[in-house]
């Protein structure tokens, strides 16, 4: 049976979103667990949630980075158990190193929050299969520390690695290095983006004509997890 | 420092039947000051009408409570900042948040959503062919600038740390507003009934002080808030904002009413631990003991009257029995959050300071909790006249497509992009209607349950008829309900005006309470919770009066949710009457730099009649978008919805409904009650619309399909009065990224 566990820091704020998805729209089980815990097991997958953890003091996620239950996610990760981190959590498993490449403030240094429209250039990732390869996706994305910086023979790597997974589609909401939304590891279990897949979930948006197709993010990897 | 008058002390003497000593004058100056006691105001605003069947909790608590059925309840508070935002903008936006939103925590609900008005000097250069405003100086339009962009990041940096989303607002500029700003911040909150904090409290319960430290800062705040602002030297009255101690407290106090381990909770506000403690102790009709060395405070040599009057941000006072203690204990330390006991529930009615065993103060709870009230005086200021009487006599302007991208560009009715995009607007899954497309927000509640908020003011016109402008105000706020489909189930009020002690200000205030009164029973919506902030004055005088109404409105079936901008190839409809009442119009005010003339009168029964059709239409599913007609009239509403939409759309002016004798009036009046609707079945909707007895309406207008050049056409007998393509409006609608991040 699948389960999600999703870690929660102090100042997470979009455990309970990401709960809700998986819980309420994809009946799966979920369980929220608390930083301290040192000792993990059972989970299918983790999805490391957004927000403000520590109240990004010094710089968003290298606080929680430093938490017990990173150690556990550290394990699962070499282990080959699928991490989604997204936005703070992206920022929390590149503070981990889990991850390349840094999250720096915007360049308009300035918090952004709009929809926008990002590309994907890797879908033969756990994540990404239910995609055309370039497909567009709209998606919404909220934060102040989005920069995706990496030095250049780090980007070259990535790059033949196949690890950069989406980019934003002409509008660059932050100033990232080639427009770099969403990156995965090496081994293809861990992947970061800043955009929130989960905030496209609510089902009144049709009633206005909002199309996405982001959730195929969970859907991928929900799907592979059956497997 | 002491605050209290002469007859104050007078009064207090008399009932303590001894003379108070310094620290309960601290005590006293801190909860009878206007910003806590209401002391000028009370006798007024207690007329409001408050009761209704949704209503549980009203006006005077932390927050009101309004029934929405199923066994959920929606809290709703609003708060202003403004003496501290106009002297630390950041810190002052920020701790406004907070505060407001611990209102919402103390009820026992989570909040759910935040909303903010806000109110400036001019940031640009109002200049244009037909009226050059009279030079403001470069520094005076650098200053309201850094005015925005701190309350702006205050308010972001606050609400986006905390995870709630801010979902909408509104914003103005007026010269009365230099060198200062209203800073007002809502909360919404949602909850269970059954979760619905008791406040009760028995002999031998626990009082806990939790959060943060208790400091220097915000001493005397709420005395400070209680008069006119001087210059910069009161920056030690602002607080400091720490917004993850708010989450953590946020968290904490859900878990502990979730685990039922809360007897009684209030948050710490304007006048700190002297005014928590009172209305605490009075409202729960017992007293305290507090100890007050047990207080947690920054500094080692405080004072007691600064702990007893500091606002340090983040505190909040729970409490609990005895036996529950622990539990509540571990559950702060879950959170890494400071507490402690200080103090004692007990029988007597007095609040009881004790340090190091001795007694240093003791009076009785209701009387701190209830200052004498003033019955201020009132006269209506001569001037209203004067200004009413003023004539106008402007040409037509030639071109009427320049007068309109001027008017699009007025950062009173430009984009509000810049502003809402630093804001997470759509944390927590409920953000269904967003700003940009949409009147008002619209938020999910449960399945079927959606609640519509807005908050409105117009400065402008309450200065020139305070009566007729705050109907103006909840007109629009109540248009903007009913356009996104809900219906109007209570109203919140902001009263900001200068000094009460001035008896034509106060004729102002008393002018729009009665308005709120008026208009509350005519409708039939309840107030359900409101704030009083005076003394607004900087040293030029005293601001415009600017009472800013909040309305939230509900949505029963997600069906019936509505945008504002329409779909291609709809008929569009105008819903009242045009009348050529220009009295603080934008195009008086922004083009032709004329303040004056007769405010556009807001006819009761006729705006109950709109509304009332227009939501029955949009819930017999005859309507696609709808968008209320406001600030810049006709033209601004259609450029508005041009843009949204990026459709071309063709009006015939001949078809509007009116008895303006200009065409600029008829496009720029900003006539109450109207509404542009668009549907996809005009027959249908024209037969419903028929069959409503004294109803002014007409079709107007068309949308047509996008072609790449689309533009917004304005005829008359074919002949094209305006006609400007929408990318060209949209470039001037967001002028507010260039004047903020350009010049800035």
């Amino acid at each position: 049976m699948i389960k999600i566990g999703i870690p929660v820091f102090p100042g997470s704020n979009c455990d309970k979103d990401i709960n809700y998805v998986f819980s309420n729209i994809y009946k799966v089980k979920t369980d929220l667990i608390w930083h301290t815990k040192d000792k993990i097991s059972d989970y299918s997958a983790i999805i490391i949630p957004g927000g403000f953890s520590y109240g990004d003091r010094l710089r968003g996620g290298i606080i929680a980075a430093h938490s017990p239950i990173i150690k556990e996610i550290k394990r699962l990760a070499k282990e080959g158990t699928p991490i989604l981190g997204i936005c703070n959590g992206f920022q929390i498993l590149v503070e981990s190193q889990l991850l390349p490449g840094s999250l720096i403030s915007n360049d308009s240094l300035k918090f952004v929050c709009k929809w926008i429209d990002i590309q994907v250039v890797q879908n033969d990732t756990l994540f990404t299969k239910s995609f055309k390869k370039k497909q567009i996706i709209r998606i919404p994305l909220a934060h102040a520390e989005g920069r995706y910086v990496v030095p250049d023979s780090e980007f070259r790597e990535m790059k033949k690695n196949k690890q950069i997974v989406f980019t934003y589609y002409h509008d660059n909401p932050n100033g990232s290095l080639e427009g770099i939304a969403g990156v995965i590891n090496r081994s293809g279990n861990v992947m970061g983006m800043m955009p929130h897949p989960e905030r496209t979930c609510q089902n009144e948006m049709a009633v206005l004509g909002l199309k996405t197709t982001a959730m195929k993010i969970f859907e991928s990897m929900i799907n592979y997890l059956k497997k | 420092m002491n605050v209290l008058t002469q007859s104050e002390l007078n009064y207090l003497t008399n009932k303590l039947g001894r003379k108070p000593n310094n620290l309960e004058k601290e005590i006293i100056g801190a909860e009878w000051s206007e910003h806590c006691s209401y002391k000028s105001s009370k006798n007024l605003i207690k007329l409001l009408p408050t009761a209704g069947d949704r209503i549980i909790v009203g006006p005077g608590y932390d927050a009101g409570v309004v029934d929405v059925g199923d066994g959920y309840v929606v809290t709703i508070h609003l708060e202003s900042h403004n003496h501290p935002s106009a002297v630390e903008p950041y810190g002052g936006a920020a701790t406004g948040v907070g505060g407001v939103i611990r209102d919402i925590i103390s009820m026992g609900t989570i909040p759910i959503a935040i909303l903010n008005a806000l109110r400036f000097g001019h940031i640009n250069y109002p200049n244009n062919k037909y009226g050059k405003l009279e030079k403001i100086k470069q520094k005076k339009i650098s200053h309201a600038r850094w005015l925005l962009k701190n309350v702006v990041k205050g308010i972001a940096d606050y609400g986006n740390c905390i995870g709630i989303p801010t979902i909408g607002g509104e914003v103005e500029f007026d010269v009365s507003f230099e060198n200062y700003c209203l800073v007002d911040v809502a909360s919404i909150g949602f909850g269970k009934k059954s979760e619905l904090i008791e406040n009760t409290a028995k002999e031998g319960d626990l009082i806990i002080l939790v959060g943060g430290l208790t400091g220097r800062d915000g001493i005397h705040g709420a005395s400070f808030a209680s008069k006119k602002l001087q210059n910069d030297q009161d920056r030690s009255a602002v607080q400091i904002p720490d917004p993850f101690l708010e989450k953590l407290i946020i968290e904490a106090t859900r878990e502990a009413i979730e685990n039922n381990l809360v007897k009684a909770l209030k948050d710490l506000g304007g006048g700190g631990l002297s005014c928590c403690l009172s209305e605490a102790s009075s409202n729960l009709g017992l007293g305290f003991d507090i100890t007050l060395e047990n207080v947690p405070t920054k500094y080692l040599d405080m004072q007691p009257y600064e702990i007893m009057i500091s606002e340090s941000q983040e505190r909040m006072l729970f409490i609990t029995s005895r036996e529950k203690y622990n539990r509540l204990l571990d559950i702060f330390k879950k959170y890494e959050l400071n507490s402690a006991i200080i103090g004692e529930v007990k029988k007597h009615n007095n609040l009881v300071i004790f340090k190091n065993k001795r007694r240093i103060a003791g009076m009785p709870s209701s009387l701190i909790a209830h200052s004498p009230l003033l019955t201020r005086k009132t006269i209506k200021p001569p001037y209203l006249e004067n200004l009413k009487k003023r004539r106008y006599e402007f040409s037509l302007p030639e071109n009427l497509d320049y007068v309109l991208l001027e008017l699009i560009s007025n950062p009173n009715i430009a984009s509000k992009k810049w502003i809402y995009e630093q804001y997470d607007h759509e944390i927590g899954l409920r953000t269904i209607l967003k700003p940009g497309i949409t009147d008002s927000a619209v938020l999910k509640l449960n399945r079927q349950k959606f609640l519509a908020a807005n908050l409105d003011g117009n400065s402008k016109i309450c200065y020139l008829d305070p009566f007729q402008g705050v109907l103006s105000c909840l007109s629009e706020a109540k248009r903007n309900i009913v356009c996104s489909g809900a219906e109007p189930i209570g109203i919140v009020d902001h009263l900001q005006f200068g000094n009460p002690e001035n008896p034509q200000i106060f004729w102002t205030f008393k002018k729009s309470v009665e308005g709120i009164i008026v208009f509350s029973r005519e409708n039939n919506i309840p107030v359900v919770g409101g704030k009083v902030s005076l003394y607004n004055e900087t040293t030029k005088g005293p601001i415009k009066p600017s009472p800013v109404i909040g309305m939230i409105g509900l949505i029963e079936d997600k069906k019936y949710i509505t945008k504002s901008i329409p779909g291609e190839s709809q008929s569009l409809f105008i819903i009242g009457n045009t009348t050529q009442e220009m009295g603080g119009s934008e195009y008086f005010e922004y083009i032709h730099n004329f303040t004056g003339s007769k405010v556009p009168e807001v006819d009761l029964k006729k705006d109950t009649l709109n509304s009332h059709v227009v939501l029955k239409a949009i819930r017999m599913g005859l309507i696609s978008c709808a968008h209320d007609c406001s600030k810049g009239g006709l033209a601004i509403t259609l450029a508005e919805m041009a843009i949204g939409s990026e459709i071309p759309i063709h009006i015939d002016l001949d078809q509007i409904p009116n008895n303006c004798n200009r065409w600029d009036y008829l496009l720029f009046s900003e006539t109450p009650s109207r509404f542009i609707i668009g549907t996809k079945e005009p027959q249908k909707l024209e037969r419903y619309l028929s069959k409503e007895k004294n109803l002014t309406y007409s079709k107007i207008g068309i949308t047509k399909k996008s072609n790449g050049d689309d533009k917004l056409t304005l005829k008359s007998k074919n002949k094209k009065i305006i006609e400007i393509s929408i990318g060209k409006l949209r470039q001037k609608y967001e002028i507010l990224n260039d004047l903020m991040d350009k010049n800035c």
